[in-house]
C-alpha cells in the first residue's frame, strides 16, 4: 500500500503544523506545504499518496488544530499507526476520514521505508516484520469513516 | 457501584445512566471558538445548511491575534464578525474582551454540571467551576453548529488528591508542572482528571483554573475540581444566573481537620479574586437566557470505579519548571537556575488573572526588570486589566520596566506581540513549550509560575523565586 515514515513518542501538533500558520494558511491544499516542518522538513517532498506515518505513544498531542490532520490527508497519507493518540487528534483524524490505528510498539514493528499494507475492515496490518491485527473501531466511529468524514456523515444525517 | 463526576454529568445530558467507555450523543450547553471561527464557518458552509441550530449556544471570542497583526488576520476577524451578524450569534466577544477561556468563565457561561465543548484544547478550563468541558476540532465544531449535537466517549477517571500546606511562593502552577513531570504528557490521556483534597480546596477559583486548564497538557479529556462554596461565591461575583447549584447533595466535606490554608505567596496583600462584587457583571454580560439549565453539582461517589488514583503532598514542593521542549520535562527551578532568558511572559489563559499578576508583583516589587531581558504582561481579560489598573498594578509594573500589553493570547502561539528570535529563551506562565511554539524552532521556552517569571525578570536568568 505504501511506505512507512517512522517517528518517536509525543509528536505534537506544533511540529506537525506550526501555530504561526494557523490563521494565515487557510486553503487545505496549501496546508500540505507546511506538514512536519519542524519535525522532518524533507517529509513533504518524499511522501507519496498511500504512504503511512508510524510513531510511538501520544501522537498528535497539543493543540486542537485540525490542520495537523489535513496537511497529511492533503499529501495523501493513508493512515497513521501509533502506540496511542492524543484524544482531540484522534477525533480530528476520524472526522477527516483519516484512519488512525493503535498498534503496540508500532515504531519497533515497522521500520522506516517498510512497505505496509492495511485492511481496515479486517483489522489487519502487514509489514515486513509480520502481520498484526488491531481492534475494530466502534460502530459510531466506523460510520463516520465509512461516510468519508464527519461533514459527509452530517450531511447524511441531515438528509442534505 | 457508584458513578464518577463525568458519568453523572454526561448521564444528566444523555437522559439515561451512562458509564465510562460508552459512546453517546449529547447536545452541549455551549460551543466555544475563537479566531478559528472563520475556518469553522467555512466548514459549516460546506455542510450545506443555512442557519446554525442554536445561535445562543455558540460562544465566539476574538483573542488569538488581537488587535489584528496584519491584513490576513484582519480579514479573518472581519469574516467572523460578518458570520456572527448573519447568524444572530449573541455570545460574541470582540477584541476588547480577552482570552476566550477567561471571558467565557467571567461571563458566567460555565458552571457546575454544564457540558461545554470548544474548538480549543484548553476548553478543559471550565472544570474549575464544576463543568464538564472538552476540546474538539474545527470540523466537529462546524457540525455541532449545524446539528446542535456531537458524539462523546464517556471517559474513565483519574483522581489526583493533593494534601499538605502550601509553602511560600508555591502555587497551583508548581503543582501542575510537578504532576506533569510525574505522570507524563500522556498520563491523563482520554481521562476525566479530577483534582481534589484539602490543598486543592484551599486554592482560590483563580488558581484552580490553572489546574483545569493544564489538565489538557497531560492529555485529559476534561479537568475537574469538585465545586464548593468558593465556586458558588465566584459565580455570584461574576453575575452568573442562576449562580448557585440546584443540587448540593452528595457534596463531600471539603474542610477536613488537616488544613492547608498556607501562604500561597500573597499573604495579607491578596485582593479578593473579584474585588468588585457584582458590579462588573457587566455591560456586555448576557446571562439568564431560557436555554440555560440551572447549575447542578455532581460529585464522584465514594464507591465509583476509578481508573487511577494519585496522591501528592505539596508540603515540601519547590518551585517547578518545564524545560524545552516538553511540558513533562520538569525539574526544580533551582536545577536550571542561572540560565539566561531574553523574555519573560506573564499572562495567558493559564496565569493571566489578577491573582497571578499580584503574585508576580509580590516578587518584583521594589526591583527593576533586568536590562538583559524584557518582561511582557498580558492580563487575561479586560476585566482583569481594569482591576489591575485600579489596584495600581499597571503603573507599578511599568515603573519597574515591564511592557504592559492588551488582553489576549499575545505571543503564546507565536503569532505576534512578542515572538522569539532564534537562539532566544523565554520563561513563560503559559501552558505549552513545544518547539517553535513562540515563533521559531530555534528558540526555547521554559514554563513556570508567575512568581518564577517575576524572579527571572529581576535577574535576567532563571531564578528560584524564594531567593530574590
Ligand atoms: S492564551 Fe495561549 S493557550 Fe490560552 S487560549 Fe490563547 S493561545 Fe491558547
Amino acid at each position: 500500500m505504501g511506505k512507512a515514515f517512522v517517528y518517536g513518542d509525543d509528536i505534537n501538533t506544533d511540529v506537525l503544523f506550526a501555530g504561526k500558520y494557523t490563521y494565515t494558511v487557510t486553503e487545505r491544499s496549501e496546508m500540505a506545504k507546511y506538514a512536519l516542518e519542524d519535525l522532518d522538513p524533507a517529509f513533504r517532498d518524499q511522501v507519496k499518496p498511500g504512504d503511512v506515518i508510524v510513531a510511538g505513544k501520544n501522537f498528535g498531542c497539543g493543540s486542537s488544530r485540525e490542520q495537523a490532520v489535513i496537511c497529511l490527508t492533503e499529501l495523501g497519507v493513508a493512515a497513521v499507526i501509533a502506540d496511542s493518540f492524543a484524544r482531540i487528534y484522534f477525533r480530528n483524524a476520524i472526522n477527516q476520514g483519516l484512519p488512525v490505528i493503535a498498534l503496540q510498539d508500532a515504531a519497533r514493528k515497522i521500520q522506516p521505508g517498510d512497505e505496509v499494507t492495511i485492511d481496515l475492515a479486517a483489522g489487519k496490518l502487514t509489514a515486513p516484520s509480520g502481520a498484526y491485527s488491531f481492534p475494530a473501531f466502534s460502530p459510531e466511529v466506523q460510520a463516520i469513516l465509512d461516510a468519508g468524514g464527519l461533514v459527509a456523515y452530517t450531511q447524511q444525517k441531515l438528509q442534505l | 457501584m457508584g458513578l464518577t463526576f463525568a458519568e453523572k454529568a454526561l448521564s444528566a445530558k444523555a437522559g439515561r445512566e451512562v458509564r465510562a467507555g460508552e459512546i453517546i450523543t449529547v447536545e452541549p450547553d455551549a460551543v466555544l471558538s475563537h479566531d478559528n471561527s472563520a475556518a469553522i464557518a467555512k466548514n459549516f458552509a460546506a455542510i450545506g445548511v443555512e442557519k446554525v441550530r442554536y445561535p445562543e449556544r455558540i460562544v465566539i471570542v476574538l483573542d488569538h491575534c488581537v488587535p489584528a497583526a496584519d491584513f490576513k488576520h484582519a480579514t479573518n476577524h472581519k469574516e467572523i464578525r460578518e458570520f456572527v451578524a448573519a447568524q444572530g450569534i449573541t455570545h460574541f466577544f470582540d477584541i476588547n474582551h480577552g482570552v476566550c477561556h477567561q471571558v467565557l468563565l467571567e461571563q458566567g457561561l460555565a458552571g457546575p454540571g454544564r457540558v461545554l465543548v470548544g474548538s480549543d484544547s484548553h476548553t478543559t478550563s471550565y472544570g474549575a467551576v464544576g463543568a464538564f468541558s472538552a476540546g474538539i476540532g474545527r470540523t466537529e465544531a462546524a457540525c455541532t453548529w449545524a446539528t446542535g449535537e456531537l458524539w462523546l466517549r464517556v471517559p474513565e477517571t483519574l483522581v489526583i488528591t493533593v494534601s499538605g500546606a502550601w509553602p511560600k511562593r508555591i502555587g497551583s502552577k508548581d503543582l501542575m508542572l510537578y504532576v506533569a513531570g510525574q505522570i507524563g504528557a500522556d498520563g491523563g490521556d482520554y481521562l476525566s482528571v479530577e483534582w481534589t483534597g484539602a490543598a486543592v480546596h484551599a486554592l482560590s477559583v483563580d488558581e484552580r483554573i490553572t489546574l483545569a486548564n493544564m489538565s489538557a497538557e497531560i492529555g485529559a479529556k476534561n479537568g475537574y475540581i469538585p465545586p464548593d462554596d468558593k465556586v458558588a461565591e465566584w459565580l455570584g461575583c461574576v453575575g452568573a444566573k442562576p449562580c448557585f447549584a440546584q443540587k448540593t447533595q452528595g457534596r463531600p466535606d471539603f474542610s477536613p481537620a488537616e488544613t492547608s490554608q498556607g501562604d500561597t505567596g500573597l499573604g495579607a496583600e491578596a485582593p479578593s479574586y473579584i474585588p468588585e462584587k457584582g458590579k462588573e457583571a457587566d455591560s456586555n454580560s448576557q446571562q439568564g437566557e431560557a436555554w440555560l439549565r440551572p447549575y447542578e453539582e455532581w460529585h464522584t461517589d465514594p464507591d465509583a470505579e476509578i481508573a487511577r488514583a494519585v496522591q501528592i503532598d505539596i508540603a515540601n514542593l519547590a518551585p517547578q519548571i518545564a524545560r524545552p521542549h516538553r511540558v513533562d520535562n520538569v525539574a526544580d527551578v533551582s536545577a536550571v537556575a542561572g540560565t539566561r532568558v531574553h523574555q519573560c511572559l506573564l499572562g495567558t489563559c493559564t496565569n493571566g488573572r489578577l491573582e497571578d499578576l499580584m503574585a508576580a508583583w509580590e516578587v518584583l516589587k521594589g526591583r527593576q526588570v533586568h536590562p538583559g531581558t524584557r518582561l511582557l504582561v498580558f492580563p487575561a481579560s479586560q476585566r482583569v486589566n481594569r482591576q489591575a489598573v485600579k489596584a495600581g498594578l499597571m503603573e507599578q509594573f511599568i515603573d519597574a520596566g515591564a511592557v504592559w500589553m492588551n488582553p489576549g493570547c499575545g505571543p503564546c502561539l507565536g503569532a505576534h506581540e512578542g515572538a522569539l528570535a532564534p537562539e532566544e529563551a523565554c520563561i513563560s506562565t503559559a501552558n505549552r513549550n513545544f518547539k517553535g511554539r513562540m515563533g521559531t524552532p530555534e528558540s526555547e521556552i521554559y514554563l513556570a509560575s508567575p512568581q518564577s517569571v517575576a524572579a527571572a525578570a529581576i535577574t535576567g536568568e532563571i531564578t528560584d523565586p524564594r531567593e530574590v
